[in-house]
């Protein structure tokens, strides 16, 4: 055989061996692409199969809340009114009264009227005893007034501010009656200042109900 | 003689690189895509895990519904006692 013949038969199997070796190589590349894309597929079909319930779920719930929405504001308005109501939705959450009531939409029109002019001193007061209710503050973008960690304090300051003090023995109410030891003159007494305070006995910490 | 050695020539030296050239080529292409498809399918088995939450949507579901309830049962009452604006 001529020296070119053997030549070109090294060439040709060299070319099949480099055929081989990539094809065999890319063959095995797709191989791993397609069990990764197996698995995608998998995965894919279990989102798809956990979210199909989904929208339906969320659109019941969205319901029940668009219905417990339309009670409460139209609980709100019949109840307060129109302007009162947005009073309070802005002294509750301030600033929110300007987005309005969903099924009034005149009510974003509405200029809120300040919480106090509204509500009684009373409500107020309870408003402010709210933990960390925005209604606690003194104005829309004033602190709470009520201090969490000593809300005792905060409800005691509710009291005249004798009893601040902390006195032994406060004034009692008058016995009345017949048989009380004091007996008072209604021309005199009613409606008027007491004339006499009760004597003042030693606090040993335990009431007498005696004394009642 | 002459034209078997200028095709042996031919052979090894342009044949055979733009052979390998080319293998080598799609070679590279397809083992690029490898980790993007392995990428791919742990995304997706990631997302369907997260997704295991979404039974508990039937929880509020229906907690919505009682909480709804309660407070229509509120609205009504509240709606008797209290006096109109």
């Amino acid at each position: 055989m001529p020296a070119a013949g053997v030549v070109m038969i090294i060439a040709v199997l060299l070319i099949v061996v480099a055929l081989v070796y990539y094809l065999v190589s890319t063959i095995v590349a797709l191989r791993q692409i397609t069990g990764a894309l197996d698995e995608a597929i998998a995965g894919v079909g279990g989102i798809i199969e956990k979210s199909a319930p989904v929208a339906e779920v969320v659109a019941s719930i969205n319901g029940q809340l668009d219905a417990g929405v339309d009670l409460l504001e139209g609980l709100l308005v019949k109840k307060a009114g129109l302007p009162e109501a947005m009073g309070l939705i802005d002294g509750l959450y301030p600033g929110a009264a300007a987005a309005g009531l969903r099924d009034v939409p005149e009510s974003g029109e509405i200029k809120p009227p300040r919480i106090g002019e509204v509500y009684t001193r009373g409500t107020l007061t309870l408003a402010r005893l709210g933990r960390e209710a925005p209604i606690a503050a003194a104005s829309p973008n004033g602190p709470a007034l009520r201090n969490p960690n000593y809300g005792s304090l905060a409800a005691r300051a509710l009291y005249p501010d004798v009893r601040q003090t902390h006195p032994e023995l406060m004034p009692r109410s008058p016995v009345i009656g017949e048989d009380s030891p004091i007996q008072y003159d209604p021309e005199v007494a009613v409606g008027g200042p007491r004339t006499r305070m009760p004597e003042r006995k030693e606090h040993n910490g335990n009431a007498d109900p005696s004394s009642v | 003689m002459i034209l078997e050695w200028i095709g042996d020539i031919i052979l090894l030296v342009v044949l055979l690189p733009v052979v390998v050239y080319l293998l080598r080529g799609v070679l590279n292409a397809a083992r690029s895509i490898v980790p993007s498809a392995q990428g791919i399918a742990t995304a997706a088995q990631a997302g369907s895990r997260d997704l295991d939450a979404t039974v508990l949507l039937l929880t509020t579901q229906e907690q919505v519904k009682q909480t709804i309830t309660a407070a229509a049962d509120y609205g009504g009452s509240l709606d008797i006692i209290l006096d109109d604006a």
